[in-house]
Formats: C-alpha cells, structure tokens, sequence
C-alpha cells in the first residue's frame, strides 16, 4: 500500500524557499498570495503488515528533522 | 605521544584531502582516511574530523544520509568516550543530523550558496578548539556553503549562549544564522561543528594562518593532556 509522508517546516522556523517562490508568483503577476511555505512529501510503498508506529518511527528517525520540521502521515488505498 | 587521528569520508566529500593534508602537517602525526561503509574506526584515536562536501548529494536534507551511516554509528560512540571530533561545513550538518550537536542547518537566508572569506569573532578561548586565540578576537576564514544558516529554538541558542559553547559567531552578515552563530561546542567541549573551513587557512599562500590555530590547539591540548 501507498503511504504519504508530508515534511513541513514548523511555524515561526523562517523559510527561504518559501519566500523565494513568494517573489517569483508576484514576479508572474499573480496577486492575493499572502504567504508560501514549501515542504516536501515522500511517498512510500509498504506493505500491509508495516504499523502506523513503525510509520512514525521512521519519519522521526529520518525523513523528518525534528528540530525544525513536522510531519504528517497520510495511508493512501 | 603520537597523535593519531581520522578524516572519514563520504560519498560527496570533497574536503576531506585538504583536511588530512592540515591535520598531518600541523600534527606530525597519523591520520587515518576512513569510509563511510566501515563500521569500525581505528584504534587509539585521538581526534575524528568530518570533511566538507556534499555527502550523499544532500539527498533528503544535507548530511541528513550521512548521520545514518555505519561509520557515524561509530563516531557518536567515540564522542560518547570524549574522542575530540570537528565537523566542518557539511561535518557540521552531519553532527547536528547526528544529534551531537543542537540545532540545524538550513538553507541560507539569501536562498544564494557563499563562497568567500568571511570575517568571524572568536567567542571564547575556554575549549580544545579555540585555546590559542584570544577572546573576541577577530578571525578570517572562508566558507562555501548553501546550508549554513543556523538554527535553534531561543531556550537552545540561551543555553548555548550562557554555557559558553558557542565559539565563533559571524562579523558580518553571511548567511541569517540565528544570533551569528558560526560555530558551536557540545556540553563537554570535545566536540565543535563550524561552518567556516578552518583547513584552507593553515598556511601564507592560502591568504592566512586564521585556521591553523584551531588545529595547533587540539593538538596542543589533547598531546598534553
């Protein structure tokens, strides 16, 4: 099964990229964007048996850094 | 006493010539060139130092694949038993990855990668590392990094602050580290990860000497220790 892991960075941790990305919409003319924060998403193909412990167990030890970033973990059918 | 030490390697490493080049002219001594793969480290080390680079392709988050290798495993062990260890530039990201060090190293400020000479402020001469400059002193050293701005919550950077362990902080604006921070040291003092390269500063054709300080200290401290 699929299983979706989405990095964010935690709130007040300033965002680079976000801001650039930022610039560059309004550089494109679109307006009414009041902020970006970037993030990734890892998608992973587990099988059935893996918990949603062992799940959390690796974001927490590897996919996400827990000093900066959150993490979500979405199960896809 | 021989001073005896190792420069690990990664796959992206590209400082780690350079670094063993310092450390074997400043030290007379052996240095070790260690893999990534390997799980144990040599014998009787005094001093590990981790190479700028850009390990692993900084896949995922820099040094972030690096903090996991088998070799690292080894290298927190040694920490653990008060090995001095010296993280430069991607060093550095791996030893905050690692979590033998506090905070991280994220994107700079100015989205742009820094490549140049930069003006640092010694912050204390009270550690293995900074023993032969003076307090306040101010230093020149390059960096070259795209992930160097630091970055801890405020009761971390105030810990760090009143325990004396931060030891550079940047004179100029290089990189929006949080409070200029350039360089820090674990709660024992044995381990340092520093953005700036100390090992391109060990001699005049260089453009200066700033660096070879920071290695003549170690060797100082940990031959007469």
């Amino acid at each position: 099964m699929k299983v979706r892991v989405f990095v964010s960075l935690k709130n007040g941790v300033l965002d680079p990229q976000g801001r650039a990305i930022h610039h560059a919409l309004e550089g494109l003319g679109f307006s009414g964007v009041n902020d970006v924060r970037a993030g990734r998403m890892i998608e992973l193909d587990v099988d059935a048996t893996v918990t949603d412990e062992a799940l959390d167990d690796m974001a927490r030890k590897l996919l996400a850094n827990m000093v900066i970033e959150n993490y979500r973990i979405e199960r896809v059918a | 006493m021989s001073f005896t030490a190792a420069v690990i390697t990664f796959p992206g490493s590209n400082c780690d010539r350079d670094m063993a080049v310092a450390i074997e002219e400043i030290s007379g001594g052996t240095v070790h060139r260690v893999w990534h793969g390997d799980a144990d480290l040599p014998e009787g080390l005094d001093f590990i130092a981790l190479p700028g680079g850009f390990s692993y392709g900084d896949y995922l988050r820099s040094g972030a694949m690096a903090a996991r290798s088998p070799v690292m495993q080894a290298v927190v062990r040694a920490a653990e038993r008060g090995v001095a260890v010296l993280g430069v530039c991607n060093g550095f990201q791996v030893l905050t990855e690692a979590g033998l060090l506090p905070g991280a190293l994220m994107r700079n400020a100015g989205i742009r990668f820094v490549c140049r000479d930069v003006a640092l402020k010694v912050e204390t001469s009270q550690s293995l590392f900074t023993s032969g400059y003076d307090a306040g002193e101010r230093i020149h050293i390059p960096v070259a990094h795209h992930d160097g701005n630091y970055y801890a919550d405020a009761e971390t950077l105030d810990r760090l602050e009143g325990e004396g362990r931060v030891a550079f902080r940047y004179a100029e604006p290089v990189n929006g580290s949080q409070r200029d921070i350039a360089g820090v040291l674990n709660d024992r003092g044995n381990v340092l990860g520093m953005m700036p390269h100390p090992e391109r500063m060990i001699e005049a054709a260089q453009g200066g000497t700033d660096g070879r300080v920071l290695f003549e200290s170690v060797v100082r401290g940990l031959v007469a220790a």
